[in-house]
């Protein structure tokens, strides 16, 4: 991985180190849920469609370059719609998740707003949720956060006691950003359906990874995003259920089924329906080894170390631990300097200086929050670099450790 | 390199000098708490004839900045006597640092506090110190430039977000002048009330922001 191997003389650890750290040969990237490596084919196959293939998609009576750029739009649509079993006219192309879930939510209140006030979702929801509904409680709408588990799970029977004659719409995200929990959405799904309220899910963290039917698990709205899946950052996408009654949310011209205006980024939705089509099948069966071979390697290794989240129930791509006794964003800085990136629910590290809200939601302690240290995997992740990340997470974590004033036994 | 932190700040965050503990110490203290985030405890040994600080260490649970911040105000205290250890500032610190980022100040800062706490806690043991005093509004501001306004980097004081200190029958009340849906509005309140609470002759601390 570092290429050391290849060397005509033996290196050691330190010398490992200083080769990644001032060479800048190649760094262990284990942030992959906060954005992924745009995968060179999704690059190849953007590129005609800057300087080549550029016209605007227009109707079926325009001219011939157009015509094709609709062909290549609605291709890059039914890709992405048949990865969830939706139909094509229910893909809308967004900037997004961020824009996809301020949408899903504005849109649907205040389209629906003569049938009710109130709105339930989960205490773990990404910020573009937790803001929106924050927009739509001063419009005068009435939100109910579910609490979650210590694993960080949401409890149908929370959901079927929340939902009130006013509701409207029910948003639980699929898969957690910090944790990597998986929600049961198909029992949301159920019960919206039986209680004929609206659902949505936040699907940024989990399509493409596992498998989502939007007939199957009764979804009426689904958010999306490329960049997570090895995609072009600024694109996304919106699922919204044949027949649903919503604002536009962009006004202009006629674009993606008159929902939402402006020229659609072409090149964007090409890279993203070729990101979709090249996720292999045991792909996540090879990212789940990752996950279980860092884990087990730093178990064996180090005492006080807490899982964040569900070793079951939890996404392969994410795996959040609390190191005991230390703060995170020393973790975060030393292996930074070792070529590691990794993301931290410190309080240090956050922009509010507070520490994760996902966490402490989970019944986690300030302490256990701002020692917790998120590493997320993708397919170009070698088993290498996590041999060498967990040398590394092991010798920092005890570095620490050893000057921390709250070590017992030193 | 594209870290936030100057190359000295992060040479004593990698090597960090006079880290552990003293057995026996002839004083400690600790500042900050592992719920805030940072915490750090520092121990003397003090010559009594001489009142000079012979061995200083500590311990650090905290980010980059507050273990560099401990390591250089242990080096800048040895050798020092009790007087001139209390007058290091924590612009001496940062500018012997090289320079924090504003919004990484209230952890350095609690560093520099843990020494003047510990030479207080020697002077309480040596009986070098006063009586108890009555809190006024001048001790309850001097303990709040103390907290750091992450915004500018300077203390609240300074900057002039703290409003208003009353002080009646054990309560304390301080008006801060920031919105209450502010981003540090959470972490502001937090550090005041640590400052303020272990006040002696005060029940409680009442913190309001302005309302919109």
């Amino acid at each position: 991985m570092t290429g050391a191997e290849f060397l005509p003389f033996k290196l050691d650890k330190f010398c490992i180190v200083y080769y990644i750290m001032y060479m800048r040969i190649e760094r262990v990237y284990l942030d992959n849920a906060a954005t992924t490596k745009c995968d060179e084919r999704v690059v190849d196959a953007m590129l005609p469609f800057f300087t080549d293939r550029y016209a605007v998609a227009s109707s079926q009576f325009s001219h011939s370059p157009g015509i094709e750029a609709k062909e290549s739009l609605d291709n890059a649509r039914r890709i992405i719609a048949e990865r969830m079993e939706a139909e094509q006219e229910e893909v809308i192309f967004t900037s997004g998740a961020t824009e996809a879930n301020n949408h899903a939510l504005k849109g649907i209140a205040r389209a629906q707003k003569s049938k009710g006030n109130h709105i339930i979702t989960t205490a773990v929801e990404h910020r573009s949720i937790i803001e929106s509904l924050k927009s739509l409680e001063k419009e005068g709408f009435e939100v109910t956060k579910l609490p979650v588990t210590s694993e960080g799970f949401v409890s149908p029977e929370a959901l079927k006691r929340a939902i009130r004659k006013e509701t409207i719409l029910v948003s639980v995200q699929h898969v957690n950003q910090e944790t990597g929990t998986i929600q049961d959405i198909e029992s949301f799904g159920k019960i919206c359906k039986a209680k004929n309220v609206l659902f949505h899910t936040d699907a940024a963290l989990s399509f493409g990874r596992i498998p989502i039917d939007v007939r199957r698990y009764n979804i009426d709205l689904l958010s999306l995003t490329a960049h997570k899946i090895h995609g072009p950052k600024g694109v996304g996408a919106l699922y919204v259920r044949d027949g649903i009654d919503m604002a536009k949310w962009m006004e202009g011209g006629f674009n993606e089924f008159n929902r939402r205006a402006g020229t659609e980024n072409i090149p964007g939705i090409i890279g993203f329906a070729k990101a979709v089509e090249l996720i292999e099948p045991d792909e996540i069966g090879y990212i789940a080894q990752l996950k279980e071979r860092l884990f087990d390697g730093i178990k064996k290794r180090l005492d006080a170390v807490r899982l964040n989240g569900s070793i079951k129930g939890g996404i392969p791509t994410i795996l959040n631990l609390t190191f005991r006794f230390i703060e995170g964003e020393s973790v975060l800085l030393h292996l930074d300097m070792r070529g590691i990136a990794v993301l931290t629910g410190s309080a240090c590290f956050s922009r509010s200086l507070e520490p994760s809200y996902i966490l402490t939601a989970m019944g986690l302690s300030h302490e256990e929050a701002h020692g917790s240290i998120r590493f997320s995997f993708s397919r170009f992740n070698t088993e290498e670099e996590i041999d060498y990340t967990i040398d590394a997470a092991c010798d920092v974590v005890k570095k620490l450790r050893k000057i921390s004033p709250i070590t017992p036994d030193k | 390199m594209p870290f936030p932190y100057s190359e000295k700040v992060l040479e004593y965050f990698k090597h960090p000098k006079n880290v552990g503990r003293i057995k026996n110490p002839d004083a400690r203290a600790t500042e900050g708490s592992p719920a805030c985030g940072d915490m750090v405890t520092l121990y003397l040994r003090v010559d009594k004839k001489t009142k000079r600080i012979t061995d200083i260490k500590f311990e650090s649970y905290g980010c980059a900045s507050n273990i560099a911040t401990a390591s250089i105000i242990t080096e800048m205290a040895k050798g020092k006597t009790i007087e001139e250890a209390k007058k290091i500032t924590w612009d001496n610190a940062a500018d012997e640092l090289g320079g924090l980022p504003p919004v990484k100040i209230h952890c350095s800062v609690l560093a520099v506090d843990v020494l003047r706490a510990a030479i207080e806690n020697y002077e309480e043991k040596h009986g070098l110190i006063k009586k108890k005093v009555k809190t006024t509004k001048e001790i309850v501001l001097k303990r709040l430039k103390h907290v750091m306004n992450p915004i500018l980097g300077r203390d609240i004081v300074k900057t002039d977000i703290v409003k208003a200190v009353d002080i009646k029958n054990g309560l304390l009340g301080v008006f801060i002048d920031l919105p209450r849906e502010h981003q540090f509005a959470n972490n502001i309140e937090q550090e005041v009330r640590e400052r303020l609470e272990t006040l002696w002759d005060i029940k409680k601390v009442v913190i309001k922001f302005e309302e919109k």
